[in-house]
């Protein structure tokens, strides 16, 4: 099996950028994030298929591309669009909810790490929550923020 | 007899189809709801029955032969799978019509959710015949772009915090999952379940346990073992309770039911079991660590349904037939418990307005039959004798018995004190919310709170025990009588102590609890019902668990297209 490298090449790019991006905590990114992840893995179905060859339509049946791929490729973008298209849905509902906030800052998640705070200085018991450490991560991610709504 | 099997995922998938063409015309939507998802039970039972008989059912869809076109299976795991959950489904179904989702939640949009669920259960029925990967990763799609809309149902704030975490954590299983089907096509040049199965045992070995191993981290996150599980009781507690309650039941064990595929039919040597049974330990131990932290009903529900998914890893893991068959058995267990508790906690929270331990209380005296609802199931969850959680676990654990090594001897360790410690958060539960009387701060009537609910606590406690104890038969009759009484009972008393409930609850619980009580009652007998025909039940989830033995079988019967 023989391909390009470049393919490859492009498809871990736009997979480390699609990753990167899907961490950050703004849901458009997330968003931009999640499309290249979904290229990313387009890409990967075609790689899969081997070298280039004859379109698998019309001609003889020799030397053709791997038609299967580009089966599931096809099928994965059309998920891709749809799951875009409520995602996209989501960060406008979000956005309304949280009162004319730019996207960038994902208000609700600051918002259950408040809530989760409070529930921790009222409950001692809550120490054994095996999310603990996410909690203490909670005011470092959160301590930049005015900084950078400041900023904007 | 196999034009039935496609009808599971097309009857369904109409059904959405016609509900969203009737969105003004909501009484026909619910009765084209209940309707075909009462088909779709009959269909699986008979399914169930008939495979039993014949063996697998294999249907080439379009007539495309089965390494080209796409198969749909039906063998005894997927049959006893789709019966329980359609089951499920069409009880849950009627646990929202009677909840009224217009009612609970400001602007929920009714209308799309009946839609909605039954692509939910097209993509749920869907997943469990799928014949080639990806299919499954289809059907995946399916129930998971329905379970984003009901996640996030009513758009409120909360549910669009939550559903951000659901939503993104699901989005790169299926990215992982998508990705290992790419590799999978590359490496053996086909998708079809049967047909990897034959060609993985030619790779070399560290293809195999990279492809093995992607397939089992996408499968973990949708099944919600332990250190992806983080995401569960963030988003999980905050959907509506029917919502909440289809979830907890099957999106995980569509995820349990892959892993069992994976294990058996796709990688059948056991190169992974061990990590699979670290895994388990790691799963019970920290998600009821978990559960016995929380305070919200719903939230300490959701982290003993991760502690729980970790015994049928533990059966998986085991790596042998009985072990599977153990499996097999808990997870139809889980299914039905698991979603009941959910229930449960539903009406708790439309009867006390919240599912917080620390405002709950004096339900007992207010719902003697809810209390009893929920110290069932509960019971059953804990794994106590007569009820099937204690013949799951047993199960289980002759099985690791019978494996005898070091590591299968840990998981029973672990799997005691993970039901030990699930039976004390459960019963933290009943303290709280049954027994205790209603919280100062809650109850402004303190007579209401002191001295009467003990004068009245100790001789109606016992009876649904014992009642409920000797025989699920007998249960039957007497129960649902008392449904119709204790609903009275209940509204009757409610004024008394609860006066100073919220307000907005007063004008619906006349008419409300009725049907929620009676489905929920419905639910627990079922739940109850499990330990009555444990015998058969369990000599099926052997046979099924034979039949995943060798791989061989199910090959054969997809791609020799033999229906026997």
């Amino acid at each position: 099996m023989t391909t390009t490298l470049v393919l490859v090449i492009a498809m871990a790019v736009l997979f480390s950028c699609g990753v990167y991006l899907l961490l950050e905590r703004s849901l458009t990114r997330m968003l931009l994030g999640f499309l290249l992840l979904g290229n990313a893995l387009n890409l990967l179905l075609l790689i899969m298929s081997g070298a280039a060859g004859d379109p698998p339509i019309g001609g003889s049946a020799e030397g053709i591309t791997d038609p299967l791929p580009q089966a599931f490729a096809l099928t994965a973008i059309v998920i891709t669009f749809a799951v875009s298209a409520f995602l996209l849905a989501l960060i406008h509902r979000s956005w309304k909810l949280s009162r004319a906030d730019e996207v960038e800052v994902d208000e609700a998640d600051a918002a259950i790490g408040r809530d989760r705070e409070d529930d921790d200085d009222a409950d001692p018991e809550a120490d054994f929550d095996p999310k603990a450490p996410e909690d203490a991560d909670d005011p470092h991610e959160r301590a930049p923020r005015p900084d950078q709504e400041a900023t904007r | 007899m196999t034009w039935l099997v496609p009808l599971l995922v097309l009857v369904p998938l109409l059904g959405a189809a016609v509900a969203l063409g009737l969105l003004r015309h909501q009484e026909l939507q619910r009765a084209i709801t209940v309707a075909v998802l009462a088909i779709a039970v009959v269909v699986a039972g008979t399914l169930m029955v008939l495979v039993d008989q014949h063996g697998t059912f294999v249907v080439q869809v379009g007539g495309w032969q089965a390494p080209y076109g796409i198969s749909l299976v039906v063998d005894r795991l997927s049959a006893l799978l789709l019966t329980v959950s359609a089951s499920v489904l069409l009880l849950v179904l009627l646990f929202s019509i009677g909840q009224g989702l217009a009612a609970d939640d400001e602007d929920a949009p009714v209308t799309i959710f009946y839609p909605t669920y039954l692509v939910l259960a097209a993509g749920v029925l869907d997943a469990f015949m799928a014949g080639d990967l990806f299919n499954l990763y289809v059907a995946f799609e399916m129930l998971l772009v329905a379970s984003y809309v009901l996640i996030t149902l009513g758009g409120s704030e909360q549910r669009v915090r939550a559903g951000t975490t659901y939503i993104i954590t699901s989005l790169i299983a299926s990215a992982l999952f998508l990705a290992s089907i790419g590799l999978v096509y590359g490496a053996t040049g086909t998708v079809n379940i049967a047909q990897i199965s034959e060609r993985v045992a030619g790779l070399p070995e560290h293809v195999q346990l990279l492809l093995h191993t992607m397939l089992l981290i996408a499968f973990g996150i949708k099944a919600a073992v332990f250190p992806l599980a983080f995401w569960l009781p963030d988003s999980y507690p905050t959907a509506p309770a029917p919502v909440t309650a289809v979830f907890a039941g099957l999106l995980t064990k569509v995820g349990i039911y892959a892993i069992i595929r994976l294990e058996t039919i796709i990688f059948p040597r056991p190169q992974l079991n061990t990590i699979l049974l670290v895994v388990a330990v790691l799963t019970m131990i920290v998600g009821v660590l978990g559960a016995v932290s929380q305070t919200d009903v719903k939230r300490l529900l959701s982290f003993t349904l991760i502690s729980h998914i970790g015994f049928m890893v533990m059966g998986v893991g085991l790596g042998s037939v009985v072990g599977t068959a153990a499996a097999v058995f808990y997870t139809v267990h889980h299914i039905v418990v698991q979603t009941t508790l959910f229930l449960v906690s539903g009406v708790m929270e439309r009867v006390g307005g919240t599912t917080s331990t620390r405002s709950l209380g004096g339900l007992l005296k207010a719902a003697p039959l809810l209390a009893a609802l929920y110290l069932v199931p509960a019971f059953n969850l804990g794994g106590i004798p007569p009820f099937s959680g204690f013949i799951g676990k047993l199960g289980l654990f002759r099985a690791a018995a019978i494996d005898g090594s070091p590591m299968a001897w840990v998981t029973v360790g672990a799997g005691v004190v993970t039901s030990l410690l699930t039976l004390y958060a459960l019963m933290r539960v009943w303290d709280a919310a049954f027994w205790r009387p209603r919280p100062a701060a809650e109850a402004a009537a303190p007579h209401a709170t002191t001295a009467e609910p003990h004068a009245d606590l100790r001789s109606p406690e016992p009876a649904p025990l014992t009642v409920s104890e000797e025989t699920g038969e007998a249960y039957h009759p007497g129960g649902s009588t008392t449904v119709t009484d204790e609903a009275h009972a209940s509204s009757a008393s409610r004024p008394a102590t609860g006066s100073t409930a919220t307000v907005g609850e007063a004008p619906e619980r006349p008419r409300l609890p009725r049907m929620l009580v009676a489905v929920t009652t419905v639910a627990v007998l079922g739940s109850v019902a499990l330990t009555v025909v444990a015998g058969p039940l369990y000599g099926y989830a052997t046979r099924a668990a034979e039949s995943l033995e060798s791989p061989d079988r199910y090959v054969q019967a997809v791609l020799g297209g033999i229906v026997e």
